[in-house]
This record gives C-alpha cells, sequence and structure tokens, in this order.
C-alpha cells in the first residue's frame, strides 16, 4: 500500500536494556487496541520482552536505560556501529534519569548500603548521548505510547518527526486542567517539553519534568515565579534535578 | 429589540424547559483556589441548582464549545484502492446559559472571521447556529476592562440577556427561538418602574469600571513599535501559551495529519495553538521568522489591539482578562497598554 505516493517501510528494529526498570521497554508492548498493528508494523529483530531469539541483523535500536558501568559502554558502542538509526528511549536513556540522583553520593557508601559485601562495579550514571552519537530521543518516564507509535510511524513513511515545540501547560490547559500552581503547589509544566498529554497537573500532582526542558526553555522566569510563589529554593531544585533532564541548566 | 419580565421561579421553570431536550451548558463551581476563591467552569448540567449565575468569572472561557481545542476536520477509511472520507459538522442543538457581555461579545467577534463570507468555517457555524445562547448582566469581574473596549455590553449574538432586577429578570430577546422559548413561561411586559429599574442597574455597573486609557491605541502602537515595553514583558514570558488557551478570541490553529498504526484511517486534526509558541511562525525549510520572545508577545498584542482593528474596525480583545489571570509571569494587557501609552507622554 502507498500512502501519498509513499511507500512504507519495515524497519527492522532492537531493543535494549541498560540501567533501567524496564517500564519503558514495557511501554512498547503497551495499549492492547494497537499493539499488534505496531509491532507488526516492524521487524523485530532483538527486543526480550517479546521474544528470545536474538539477532545481530537490525537498523533501529531502542536503546533503554543509563549507562552506569564499562560493560555497558562496549555494548553500547556495538550497538552504534550495527544500527543506522539510534533512539535513546525514556528519561533514563535520554538524561540518566532518577539513576543520576546517585551521583550526588559516595560511591563507596552507597554500594555497602545497597549490595553489602557483594560490592558492584559502578560508575557516575551517565545518559546515551554522553558515550555515543544519538539520533532520536524520546523522553519520558515511562515513554508516551502514543508518541512512540508516531514515532516509529515516521520511521516506516520514512519522514522526519518533530518534536512538540510547547511546554506542558499546553495539553494542560487543553483539557481544562485548574492550574496547581492556583492550588498552591509546584509544577514544572512551563519548562518542560510537552508531549505527554500533561498527566501529572491533570491528575492534581504538578509536573515534575521527567521529559526534560521545553525548547528555549525560560528557567530564569521560572525560578522568579517560583520564589514569588515561596516555594523554598531547596523543593524548587529537587524537583528540577528528580529526573535530571534539568542537568548543566541549573 | 424585544423586552419582557419573568420572575426567577419562571426562569427556573425556563431552565427545566430547556434541559427536556437539549444540553445546557452553564456556570459550575469546580473548585477553590488557594486563596479560598471559587473557581468556576462552563460545564454541562443536569439540574437548576448546579448553575451559578452569580459566578465572578471563570478560568477558561466557552469559547471551545463553538472552536475545540482539538477536532477532526475530516477521515478518510482506506480499503484496498478504494477510500471513503467522512466529514462531520453537525451537532446537536445545545444551550449556554449565563454569558457575560464581553464572552457574547467575543463570540461575536470570532463570527467576522469564522462566519464571514470570505473564509466561513461549516464546523465554527454548524455549532454556533445550534446553541442556544442565555446572557446575564453582572458586576465588573477583577481586573476586567471590558468597558474600555466597548465590550461591557451587547446588543446582539444571543437569544436571551438577562439583566437581575432583585426579584425578577428584565430579558432582553433577540431572535424568534428565543421569543418562542419564553412563551414556554409567564412572562409580562416591562412596566415604566422596570424600565427604570434596569436602566439603574445598568447604570451602576457601568460606574464601577476602572477605565483603561486606550485611545488611539493602534495609531499608538505603530509609533511605539521599537518601544522599550516589549522587551520589559517579554522577558518575563515563558512562551506557555495559557493566554491563548483561555482567551476567548483567540482562534489561531494548526492542522495535523494522523494515521491509525494499522494504516486503514486516517485523520487531518485541527488544534487550536498559540502565537508565542516558540514554532508558531517556523515556515517550510525551518526559517523561524519570529524567533524571539519580544515579537511574540509583541504580535500577540498588534493582532489583538491593532491589526484586528485595522481588519474589523474594532479590537479583538474583549477584555475579559482571563489571559492576564492566567499568566504566572503576571503579564497582561492593562499593564502592557499602560506602560505603552506612559512611554509615549514620556
Ligand atoms: S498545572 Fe502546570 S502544566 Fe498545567 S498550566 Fe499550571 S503550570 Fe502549566
Ligand atoms: S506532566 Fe511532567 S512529569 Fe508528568 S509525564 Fe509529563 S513531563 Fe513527565
Ligand atoms: S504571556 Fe504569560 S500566559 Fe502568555 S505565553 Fe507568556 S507566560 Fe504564558
Ligand atoms: S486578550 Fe486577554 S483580556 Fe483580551 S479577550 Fe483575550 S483573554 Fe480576554
Ligand atoms: S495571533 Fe495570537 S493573539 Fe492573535 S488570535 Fe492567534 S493566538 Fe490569539
Amino acid at each position: 500500500m502507498k500512502y501519498l505516493g509513499i511507500k512504507p517501510k519495515r524497519p527492522k528494529i532492537a531493543v535494549f536494556d541498560f540501567t533501567g526498570c524496564e517500564g519503558c521497554e514495557l511501554q512498547l508492548v503497551n495499549k492492547e487496541e494497537t499493539v499488534i498493528d505496531f509491532l507488526g508494523s516492524v521487524d523485530v529483530i532483538n527486543f526480550r520482552e517479546i521474544s528470545s531469539t536474538i539477532s545481530n541483523d537490525f537498523e533501529v535500536a531502542f536503546i533503554e536505560g543509563a549507562i552506569t558501568r564499562d560493560d555497558e559502554i562496549n555494548r553500547l558502542n556495538e550497538i552504534r556501529e550495527q544500527a543506522k538509526v539510534l533512539i535513546a528511549l525514556g528519561s533514563c536513556a535520554c538524561f540518566g534519569g532518577v539513576n543520576r540522583l546517585k551521583n550526588a553520593y559516595d560511591f563507596k557508601k552507597a554500594n555497602q548500603e545497597v549490595y553489602g559485601k557483594q560490592h558492584k562495579e559502578t560508575l557516575p550514571a551517565r545518559a546515551v548521548k554522553e558515550i555515543i552519537a544519538v539520533d532520536l530521543q524520546i523522553p519520558g518516564c515511562p515513554v508516551d505510547k502514543p508518541e512512540v507509535e508516531r514515532i516509529v510511524q515516521h520511521l516506516v513513511w520514512d519522514v522526519p518527526y518533530q518534536f512538540p515545540a510547547y511546554p506542558v501547560c499546553f495539553e494542560c490547559k487543553q483539557q481544562y486542567t485548574t492550574c496547581v500552581f492556583e492550588l498552591g503547589q509546584l509544577c514544572l509544566g512551563p519548562v518542560t517539553q510537552g508531549g505527554c498529554r500533561a498527566p501529572c497537573p491533570v491528575g492534581g500532582s504538578g509536573c515534575w519534568g521527567c521529559r526534560g526542558p521545553a525548547a528555549d526553555p525560560h528557567l530564569k522566569e521560572f525560578l522568579q515565579i517560583a520564589d514569588e510563589r515561596e516555594f523554598s529554593r531547596k523543593e524548587i531544585n529537587e524537583r528540577l534535578s528528580f529526573y535530571s533532564g534539568f542537568e548543566g541548566m541549573l | 429589540m424585544l423586552f419582557k419580565i419573568l420572575s426567577k421561579e419562571e426562569f427556573r421553570n425556563f431552565i427545566d424547559f430547556l434541559l427536556k431536550d437539549t444540553e445546557v451548558i452553564a456556570p459550575k463551581q469546580i473548585n477553590v483556589n488557594a486563596d479560598g476563591k471559587a473557581i468556576y467552569q462552563f460545564l454541562p448540567v443536569q439540574n437548576f441548582e448546579e448553575i451559578r449565575l452569580d459566578y465572578e468569572t471563570t478560568d477558561y472561557s466557552a469559547k471551545t464549545y463553538f472552536l475545540p481545542y482539538k477536532e477532526d476536520l475530516s477521515s478518510c477509511s482506506f480499503l484496498g484502492t478504494i477510500w471513503d472520507r467522512e466529514i462531520k459538522y453537525r451537532i446537536q442543538p445545545r444551550a449556554i446559559v449565563g454569558l457575560h457581555a464581553c464572552d457574547i461579545n467575543a463570540l461575536l467577534k470570532l463570527d467576522k472571521v469564522l462566519a464571514g463570507d470570505r473564509f466561513p468555517s461549516p464546523y465554527y457555524i454548524s455549532r454556533r447556529k445550534n446553541t442556544f445562547i442565555v446572557g446575564i448582566d453582572h458586576d465588573p469581574c477583577e481586573g476586567g476592562f471590558c468597558q474600555s473596549v466597548g465590550a461591557d455590553v451587547v446588543t446582539h449574538g444571543f437569544d436571551l440577556y438577562l439583566t437581575d432586577l432583585g426579584d425578577r429578570y428584565f430579558a432582553a430577546i433577540n431572535s424568534n427561538r428565543g421569543f418562542n422559548a419564553l412563551q414556554q413561561v409567564k412572562t409580562r411586559e416591562p412596566t415604566a418602574r422596570d424600565n427604570n429599574d434596569y436602566l439603574e442597574v445598568r447604570r451602576r455597573i457601568a460606574s464601577q469600571f476602572k477605565p483603561l486609557e486606550v485611545h488611539n491605541l493602534p495609531n499608538l502602537m505603530d509609533i511605539e513599535f521599537e518601544s522599550k515595553v516589549w522587551k520589559k514583558w517579554a522577558d518575563k514570558c515563558m512562551s506557555c501559551g495559557s493566554c491563548a488557551m483561555v482567551c476567548p478570541t483567540c482562534y489561531c490553529y494548526g492542522v495535523e495529519e494522523r494515521i491509525t498504526m494499522n494504516n486503514a484511517k486516517s485523520a487531518k486534526i485541527k488544534q487550536l495553538y498559540s502565537c508565542q509558541f516558540l514554532d508558531f511562525a517556523t515556515v517550510a525549510g525551518g526559517l523561524n521568522f519570529r524567533p524571539d520572545r519580544e515579537t511574540r508577545l509583541k504580535y500577540r498584542y498588534y493582532h489583538q489591539h491593532r491589526g484586528f482593528v485595522e481588519a474589523y474596525e474594532e479590537p479583538l480583545c474583549v477584555g475579559c482578562y482571563r489571559c492576564g489571570r492566567v499568566c504566572l509571569a503576571d503579564i497582561n494587557p492593562p499593564d502592557i497598554i499602560q506602560d505603552l501609552q506612559t512611554e509615549y507622554q514620556e
């Protein structure tokens, strides 16, 4: 079938997990109504959530998780060599995610607390793009399945994907939400990349910035409005660092 | 205009009559803010008790009952080489009760753009024609400057318009269907005293507005095109687009093509957008002719208070102050207009 004169491709995809919770990978097989068509529009070469076959004949690689060990770096380099398109899937892969919180701690002590005597080698958590070139970043903790579907459709039809230029507020407002600031709560919506359909402010808990910074975020003004509403710098910074999307901007 | 008097009791019967076979939208209290102030929204109601005609204002305007945030313009189904197109713009009749003058004036402005001869939108027109509108007078809302932009009174664009005279309503009738609907309840002709009371209430309302200097604003804006005022305010703007989302007159939109995952259906989806977003003026090839906040904020004000005046001889803004109320950075038309006036005088 052709659409607007274009013939669809059938990209060979593989999904690899690094340091993460596998929540984003699970999202790929989520959404019952469309999952069969979703998986049917691509050739799944390597994806342990649905099959145990392993092959290296893939074109598109989805990377889930942050990079926290030496052996992960080698594996990542090998995947990069094979992949035509390499996609960071989820906030851990895009920014380091919650894993990055550990970077502020003493690793020896942390190791002892978590693993006791069975000490594990660990590096500071990093985003995939800090190690190899990334072609596309799909942020979110977890990723939003409809957005992943659209991105895969763009790969299938071979048209470039444009991430939204608007912040979370846009989709929040379009759902008639009472702004959580009005209710006395903090929200990172004005500076966070939209596209998630704003589930957090719509649910009443404010945005935690899991999708990282919006295009051209106005952090200076954001800090100003948060100060004016008497949120402590500690609370604001904790919020901004939680998913590490704003790393290096604060 | 035709006027009638109906008691509060009869008005209640009138709402019951509407509710029998029509979806009724009216202001409802949905929450209280951190300062204990009630938050209202235009929502479907099931009975008279839910309606709060004494509402001050709503965070969101009623525009999306005419111009939804998101709508399918057309959809296609593909069956092999055959395809089928579906376009839906018929809607069920609906009534909106309790619109203030500014919001009805906003609809009149949208009519000019969307129901005029140049680019009539069947989607908008079908909703507009199928919506029965009952307006109501009220004391000015906090921050509202509708009077300064000539939007505090309304003479058409509604079916009925009520003024509360204490124990009764003074009802202005502006359509056949408004007249016919009122036949369902007991009304009477206004007496000299009713007329007097009505005019008195109107005078009381009008006297409560704080005037905003808007004299010669379009020309002033032209002269102040390079003014520092724009940068001063734009430096605060987070480009969140919330001002346009709540504005009763903003009508900008984008259209996107979506296909289902099995490639069997596609849809053209229209979504309201905002001129404050970074990519609002991005054109083919990636060029953006409004890449900075200053230009974007300035052009929002130019459209509302200058461009629209050139095209239709009146501003687009109806002074409802929703954009000022929603803006976390406290960017608002009265302050900006005031600044421009001050700058000019200096
Ligand atoms: S709740 Fe958050 S996302 Fe929603 S409008 Fe307010 S600041 Fe923006
Ligand atoms: S609202 Fe914020 S925290 Fe919630 S999913 Fe969206 S970006 Fe993430
Ligand atoms: S003026 Fe205020 S509401 Fe409008 S885009 Fe700027 S910050 Fe958002
Ligand atoms: S620009 Fe602001 S004050 Fe004017 S109509 Fe829109 S929301 Fe109301
Ligand atoms: S250009 Fe801006 S101000 Fe004018 S209608 Fe569009 S969104 Fe509203």
